[in-house]
């Protein structure tokens, strides 16, 4: 491949393992970039060398999956050019700007597939920023990657395909779980029984884990709404009202949050790829035609970065993107496959509905929060502010985020921009999507001044004919 | 549609659109402003935010003078101070050239009554030993500060508003003729204004409203882009920036650094500036090598936006050569921050009262 024809993948998760395949596959050498030090993304995510617990105890039920995805990728990694540990923090005129341990590089690429995963979709409570209080993801990467746990009695607060799972492999592995307190109630799940039976498998662990909980004493309370996490210095309990409208206490030294995962789009959002809003995931996800093309020329997108599916669907996608780029590029793909991958992927799409209904995101939970609930963790910015705005009365969250500084620090309202818009839509009274999505800007991530500085190209031509 | 009819329309709700709406609303005058997108969101809201006559041209000295003044009353004026904070402001020379031109320009500066010191590299350095020996000397102007951009078009706009000026947010004016013996102004959405004055307050979109009544400004889009840290002990309270334009620095006392010295670029149709990587990159280069203790930090985020350039580099701000009843107020040329509220008052004395206090012969169109 000459240098202008390079694809680039972004992440070595399910999605961008199985696109890395297909390519390989057709004699081609793309370049992979991924944040971890190994592939399997956070779904699959490996131990540090050295680290011996069995992939059973690790992945559970999934520890096949993991462990056939990680084979695939051993095998195909003499045939990339595979560059672990490496961020890529901004796009530009096709140009991926990297930052690994040797400094930061540019990647001029043809072609971008970007496999960038999700992360936990959190909302603040109050109490929320107490020393004890994890994502849900993290509680569970702490346990699957290191073998530690978050606390020595934890509760699971949230909802979503993780929390059973979650509090399952804590309790499994040793951890003292004091309950698993769920947003979603029983009669969310109800109406929708028949698109739950197409997932099948998935929906039989699901039930197993809530089955397997209860037979071994863990507390299970539906419908539940959390108060706040209390607390001095850091965690001692947390405070929550049970679907019957009784106020309870529970103590614990960890809590592990979340409703389910999130997309990671600003790559996209970077690469040019048009946003729309998604009334299911009730956010703005890049937009893609169904064979895995972005809007923007040559970008394709896979995995849970291009709307959350989960892992199984993942490795479809990535497979399905990269037959659709090679197809782009004039080679013959077995299109057979190419059209079973789709209707695989449809009938994932009807579980993924019904598991949204089934497990719902708890609307007009943060709207309701106090105005003295910190939202935005990084700038210390609270509901109150982000209603009021210094009293300028923002309409749209870039607005909100100029007066506030909502969003403004490391993270680029990546944790607390769900949150914050919710918060703004419904003081304004106007429907979600009209108070729009924080535009993601460069560098996503934070970024070193010396190390970056050092790879400053200061043509002084250039500079004058700017 | 029935035109709406006012007395003064203002186009463009930067600051000073927006300033220059409140201090005419305070006089009680009816005036309506038509904003393209939403008020101070151009270069008025993401520029670096300095306030300072440290190395201003002469010029500008009087207007600057008369807009810190009410920078001071920002709270009694639009209710925020929009972080406004008289920090002082350092130039910094990396030359002996350098240094002699700052002295010379600084007795001039004198004359108009900004007292400015020249510091030499060894009283540098014992006060600011941050400073790497790339700075040679400085000049030093205790009454320059530093606010937020983000806040100050919104606060005018928001006092604008109570005072009585209507503000249409998403408007952008396509066309402005003779109506009568007023104006007729249209939007791209089919709003019409009627008004017997008006002010181009477009910024960078200014030259295009002069032309519409054949005045030929040269404006080129300049777009200065930014960069933010993650917070880090407060160390620099003054406001700084090195001769040359190359490298400028001010940190905030949450602990944020915000700094700048390149150019982003920008479509003038779209309206975005937008910050280019390889430029950042060089700014950080350069900036660590004045200041080396910024080098362990994070940076966060960067950013751009779009002001207009003059050829000399100052304002375009007095009335239309062509038209009586126009008054232009644009192509600050990356001043506009500092001067902005009081362009508004000086604006809102030429509307009502045809002539201001404040001398503006030197930015009057017919100079080009």
């Amino acid at each position: 491949m000459s240098d202008d024809d390079t694809i680039l993948i972004i992440g070595a998760g399910p999605a961008g393992t199985r696109a890395a395949e297909v390519l390989t596959g057709q004699g081609l050498r793309p370049i992979l970039v991924d944040e971890a030090p190994a592939s399997g993304g956070q779904v699959y995510r490996r131990q540090p060398p050295g680290f011996k617990r069995s992939a059973k105890l690790r992945y559970g039920f999934e520890a096949g999956k993991a462990e056939a995805l990680h084979a695939c990728f051993d095998n195909l990694r003499e045939r990339l050019d595979y560059r672990p540990e490496n961020s890529v923090w901004s796009i530009e005129n096709s140009t991926a700007f990297t930052l690994d341990p040797n400094g930061v590089d540019r990647i001029p690429f043809k072609s971008l597939l970007l496999c960038t995963g999700g992360v936990d979709r959190v909302l603040p409570i109050p109490g929320w920023t107490l020393p004890g209080v994890y994502t849900m993801g993290g509680a569970q990467i702490a346990l699957k990657a290191q073998g530690c746990t978050i606390g020595r009695r934890v509760v699971f607060l949230g909802s979503g395909p993780l929390l059973y799972l979650v509090a399952y492999q804590y309790a499994h592995a040793g951890g003292s779980v004091a309950a698993v307190l769920d947003t979603a109630r029983l009669r969310d799940a109800l109406p929708v029984i028949p698109g739950l039976l197409a997932g099948g498998l998935t929906l039989a662990k699901g039930l197993w884990y809530q089955n397997w909980l209860r037979l071994n004493g863990v507390a299970l309370r539906r419908g539940v709404q959390p108060i706040r996490v209390e607390g001095d210095d850091r965690v001692s309990g947390l405070r929550y009202r049970t679907a019957g409208g009784r106020e309870n206490h529970i103590t614990c030294d960890a809590v592990g949050l979340g409703w389910g995962v999130k997309p990671e789009c600003q790559l996209a959002e970077l690469a040019g790829c048009e946003m729309e809003f998604n009334a299911m995931a009730r956010q703005w996800l890049p937009s893609s035609d169904v064979d895995g093309r972005a809007s923007a020329d040559g970008v394709y997108l896979a995995g849970d970065g291009a709307g959350v599916m989960g892992a199984d669907a993942a490795e479809y996608r990535g497979e399905l993107a990269a037959l659709t780029l090679l197809a782009d590029r004039g080679v013959a793909i077995d299109t057979a496959r190419h059209g079973n991958l789709k209707s695989r992927l449809r009938r994932l799409m009807r579980f993924r509905i019904a598991l949204e209904r089934a497990l719902p995101y708890p609307e007009g939970l943060a709207a309701a929060l106090p105005d003295d609930t910190i939202v935005c963790r990084c700038e210390g910015v609270t509901a109150g502010d982000i209603r009021h705005g210094q009293a300028l009365e923002p309409q749209e969250i870039n607005r909100a985020k100029a007066f506030t500084r909502m969003g403004m620090g490391r993270c680029q309202g990546r944790m607390c921009g769900i949150a914050a818009t919710e918060i703004l839509a419904h003081r304004k009274g106007v429907p979600l999507a009209e108070v729009g999505r924080l535009r993601g800007q460069a560098p996503i991530k934070p970024l070193n001044i010396f190390i970056a500085g050092e790879a400053a190209d200061d043509d002084p031509d250039r500079a004058a004919s700017i | 549609m029935k035109p709406i009819e006012t007395e003064v329309a203002i186009i463009g709700g930067g600051i000073a659109g927006c300033s220059t709406a409140l201090h005419v609303a305070l006089r009680g005058v009816p005036v309506v402003l038509l904003e393209k997108r939403q008020p101070g969101a151009a270069a008025s809201g993401v520029n670096f935010g300095g306030v300072r006559r440290n190395g201003r041209a002469l010029e500008e000295l009087a207007l600057a003078a008369r807009s810190i003044d009410i920078w001071h009353n920002l709270p009694e004026l639009v209710g925020n101070d929009c972080e406004y904070a008289m920090t002082g402001h350092l130039k910094v020379a990396r030359n002996e050239e350098d240094m002699e031109a700052m002295a010379a320009h600084a007795e001039a500066q004198a004359a108009y009554g900004c007292e400015v010191e020249m510091i030499s590299r060894n009283a540098l350095l014992a006060r600011y030993p941050w400073f790497s020996d790339l700075a040679f000397g400085a000049a030093w102007c205790p009454t320059d500060g530093q606010a937020n951009p983000r806040l100050l078009g919104p606060s005018f706009a928001h006092a604008a508003r109570r005072a009585g000026a209507i503000i249409h947010e998403n408007e952008p004016v396509t066309s402005l003729e003779k109506d009568g013996d007023g104006f007729l102004l249209r939007s791209e959405n089919g709003l019409e204004i009627r008004a017997r004055q008006v002010v181009n307050a477009a910024g960078a979109w200014g030259a295009r409203v002069a032309s519409w009544l054949g005045e030929a400004v040269e404006l080129w889009p300049m777009m200065p882009q930014m960069v933010v840290t993650e917070p880090v002990p407060y160390f620099i309270e003054p406001a700084l920036g090195v001769v040359g334009g190359d490298v400028y620095v001010r940190q905030i006392p949450r602990g944020n650094l915000i700094f700048g010295g390149r150019s982003g670029t920008a479509n003038l149709d779209e309206g975005f500036g937008h910050a280019i990587t390889e430029e950042t990159l060089c700014t950080l280069q350069r900036t660590a090598l004045v200041i080396p203790r910024m080098a362990d930090v994070n940076i966060i985020r960067m950013w751009s936006g779009v002001e207009g350039c003059t050829p000399d580099q100052l304002p375009v701000l007095g009335l239309s050569a062509t038209t009586p009843g126009v008054i232009h107020a644009f192509g600050f040329s990356g001043h506009g921050f500092c001067l902005g509220p009081g362009v508004g008052a000086v604006v809102s004395e030429l509307v009502l009262d045809g002539a201001s206090k404040t001398p503006t012969e030197a930015f009057n169109i017919s100079r080009f």
